[in-house]
């Protein structure tokens, strides 16, 4: 019993470690089109920003809350650039942003290189967070562990801010607005590239959160990004392209899925096995698990 | 997604172009060494690029400091040593290639260098082939000879073994797998698994994560859950950053369940950070602080060369060695003709860090003392454990009647 207890809890914590990751991405390739292959160097730049913080703050605990809205600020201002830069210049040229972005991927990883080194580099836990709690005790005791519970949190409360920026705030009606009819928003008033811009913004940063994040599970190189990207847009396409809900239930459905397979089998069996559901899934439901016919993102 | 699939097969294509340049154009003559005028040059064969940078790079700069400290020294049979340093790049084909282009176009006497055994068997071929010579420092799997490769790491009988048999004495009856998903890992555990049988131990799971993986929590909780003695851990690179971590998370520790490490040396536990590391067990042949006059010596040459703050290792130690066995041997020849050098290897000894090695000139492999290591708060690595004598090497263990069934 305690065994499918904690395996379902590993599951809700790879679940939250995906939605993170994929959150910004629902937000920028269901508003735009855009398939952004620099994503995850913005996980990465996120990281790198709590590694930097680390070292300036001694504190662990204090750094990393000061990481979390330093990282948002940095890879958001990253995703801004990028837009500004390049993406906006190629917007219903899905196949060009795709190279166009993974080309600035590569040169954002080799720019990591050569300022922080090729070796991977470790941010220090807060001891709070380096422990486990007891949920079940007794000779076959269950425990969570707090650093996937502190992810967990994390994961919900940036599900919770972006669904109601984009519900309650004029921005978030400005974003719903251009991504239903950009034409007819455009006549309405509303600056389709500014909004463009801030939801690029916004995507990105949350990318940036997911980055601080991951330091708290494994080591920071100027390839992690690279890894998780594929799983990020697994998430996205699975759930419906630019659908917030899809991206919650499918990011923990796969977590659990891939938590209960590895138990019974071994990581590179249960990826397969992931991968097959995945491309069934896909074969039943094109479109995803939320069709993109309502276009709406709430 | 359709263009990353065209990229992908693009970049593929240019990887079997490369690989089919090094196969073609070799001619059955060997490749003779350019020895005349007053240098003698030698290849060094090392990523400097990729993934395996990290660890190949300290193996470069450990190979310069012994070619320049021999140099001071008036050289090989009166001849200064040239390095000329390749980059595998962290890629087989590469490595491949960079062998054929030292060996024909620079004819160098000898080679020093690879890492991974993936490298290795790439190189293999071509220095048979060429018949010149390559010396590989790094501790592998076993199971392999060649007569024109000179192995100065540890085979397993002068590593796992010694850990097995070390874990075995401290009253650890059963232990649990955890390993990267290719060669080394592979031939390890199957090596581990014949001894376990033989020496009524159990091994109670065996798991692998793809090379590079980072998600450790469900391998932590099958761990937590099979209560073992101990973890034999054959996990490379950054897995072991987000093993050790999920190790700690689940309430693990080297007190409750130690982990034998097979992978970590000094330069991986400073990436690491040693707060997930302290108490832990590793085995190696060497430590910066294994004690002795030539390994204070050689830690003082390689900081003052490298900085202070640059731990030595044992497959640093080994490279090191194993350009001065080389110097020996040409010497005893009198020859730099790898044939004659090969000849004479047989018993050659030097005063390496780790205490004085032999030739085993039938296996071309080195007689080596096999060491079990604690991992400080600082870092760094002390010995709990020595087997004494340097052990003879063993890379097929015809010795064990366990292994019997094992090639």
């Amino acid at each position: 019993m305690t065994v499918i207890l904690g395996q379902t809890f590993t599951g809700i914590s790879i679940g939250a470690v995906l939605l993170l990751i994929a959150l910004g991405l629902s937000l920028t390739f269901g508003q735009m089109n855009v398939i952004n292959m620099a994503h995850g160097e913005f996980i990465m730049a996120g990281a790198y920003t709590t590694y930097v913080l680390q070292k300036s703050i001694s504190s662990a605990g204090l750094s990393l809350l000061v990481a979390l809205p330093v990282a948002f600020l940095v890879a958001g201002g990253l995703g801004a650039l990028l837009e500004w830069l390049l993406i906006r210049r190629l917007y219903l040229r899905p196949l060009d942003t795709l190279l166009v972005t993974w080309g600035v991927s590569l040169m954002l990883q080799q720019l990591a290189r050569d300022i922080f080194g090729a070796p991977n580099v470790q941010t220090r836990a807060p001891d709070l967070l380096t422990g486990n709690i007891t949920v079940i005790g007794g000779d076959d005791p269950l425990t969570f562990a707090n650093s996937r519970l502190f992810i967990l949190g994390l994961a919900i409360t940036a599900v919770v801010a972006l669904s109601l920026t984009l519900r309650l705030t004029p921005l978030g009606r400005r974003i719903r607005g251009v991504v239903q009819n950009r034409d007819l928003a455009e006549v309405s008033g509303i600056s389709t590239s500014r909004v463009d811009r801030t939801a690029f913004f916004l995507g990105s940063g949350l990318a940036g959160v997911a980055g601080v994040a991951l330091t708290l599970v494994g080591p920071i190189g100027p390839t992690m990004g690279t890894n998780i990207i594929i799983d990020a847009f697994l998430v996205i396409v699975v759930g419906g392209i630019g659908q917030l809900k899809g991206t919650v239930i499918v990011a923990f459905v796969l977590g659990v899925l891939q938590s209960v397979l590895e138990y019974s089998t071994t990581v590179s069996v249960a990826k397969v096995l992931v991968l097959v559901a995945i491309v069934a899934f896909l074969q039943w439901r094109p479109q995803g698990l939320y069709t993109l016919r309502t276009r709406s993102l709430v | 997604m359709a263009g990353a699939a065209a990229l992908v097969a693009v970049v593929t294509l240019a990887a079997c172009g490369a690989k089919t340049d090094t196969a073609g154009g070799t001619s059955d003559a060997a490749a003779k060494a350019d020895t005349s005028g007053d240098t003698v040059k030698v290849g060094l064969l090392n990523s400097l690029s990729g993934t395996m940078a990290i660890s190949e790079v300290t193996v470069r700069d450990s190979l310069k400091l012994a070619i320049d400290e021999i140099n001071t020294s008036g050289g090989v049979l009166g001849k200064k040593i040239k390095p000329i340093s390749e980059d595998g790049a962290s890629d087989w084909p590469t490595f491949a290639e960079k062998a054929s282009k030292l060996i024909k176009e620079d004819r160098v006497a000898a080679t020093f260098g690879c890492w991974t055994s993936a490298s290795r068997k790439a190189v293999k071929p071509v220095f048979e082939k060429n018949k010149s010579l390559l010396f590989y420092p790094v501790q592998y799997e076993g199971l392999e000879e060649s007569p024109y490769i000179f192995y100065t790491g540890a085979t397993t009988n002068q590593q796992i073994v010694p850990g097995l048999d070390y874990l075995k004495s401290q009253g650890k009856k059963s232990i649990y797998l955890v390993g990267s998903d290719y060669v080394f890992p592979r031939t390890a555990n199957k090596i581990i698994r014949a001894y376990a049988k033989a020496n009524g131990m159990k091994v109670l799971g065996e798991d692998y994560a793809p090379l590079g993986s980072t998600e450790f929590s469900t391998i932590a909780n099958k761990v937590k859950a099979s209560k073992a003695d101990a973890v034999f851990n054959t996990l490379n690179g950054d897995s072991n950053v987000a093993f050790f971590k999920e190790y700690k998370s689940a309430g693990l520790t080297a007190t409750s369940m130690p982990v034998v490490s097979v992978s970590i040396a000094e330069e991986e536990v400073k990436s690491i950070g040693s707060q997930y590391l302290a108490g832990q067990l590793t085995a190696w042949n060497y430590y910066q602080t294994t004690a002795g006059e030539a390994n204070t010596k050689f830690v003082k040459a390689y900081k003052a060369k490298y900085g202070q703050d640059k731990p030595t290792s044992d497959p640093m130690e080994a490279a090191y060695t194993s350009v001065y066995l080389w110097k020996a041997m040409v010497e005893k020849a009198k020859s730099f003709d790898p044939e004659k050098v090969k000849a004479a290897s047989d018993g050659i000894t030097f005063d390496a860090p780790e205490g004085k090695v032999t030739v085993d000139g039938a296996s071309q492999h080195i007689y080596k003392t096999a060491r079990i290591g604690k991992i400080g708060t600082d870092g760094l690595i002390e010995q709990v454990w020595d087997s004494g004598k340097a052990i003879k090497p063993d890379p097929y263990l015809k010795g064990y009647s366990w292994a019997s069934g094992l090639s």
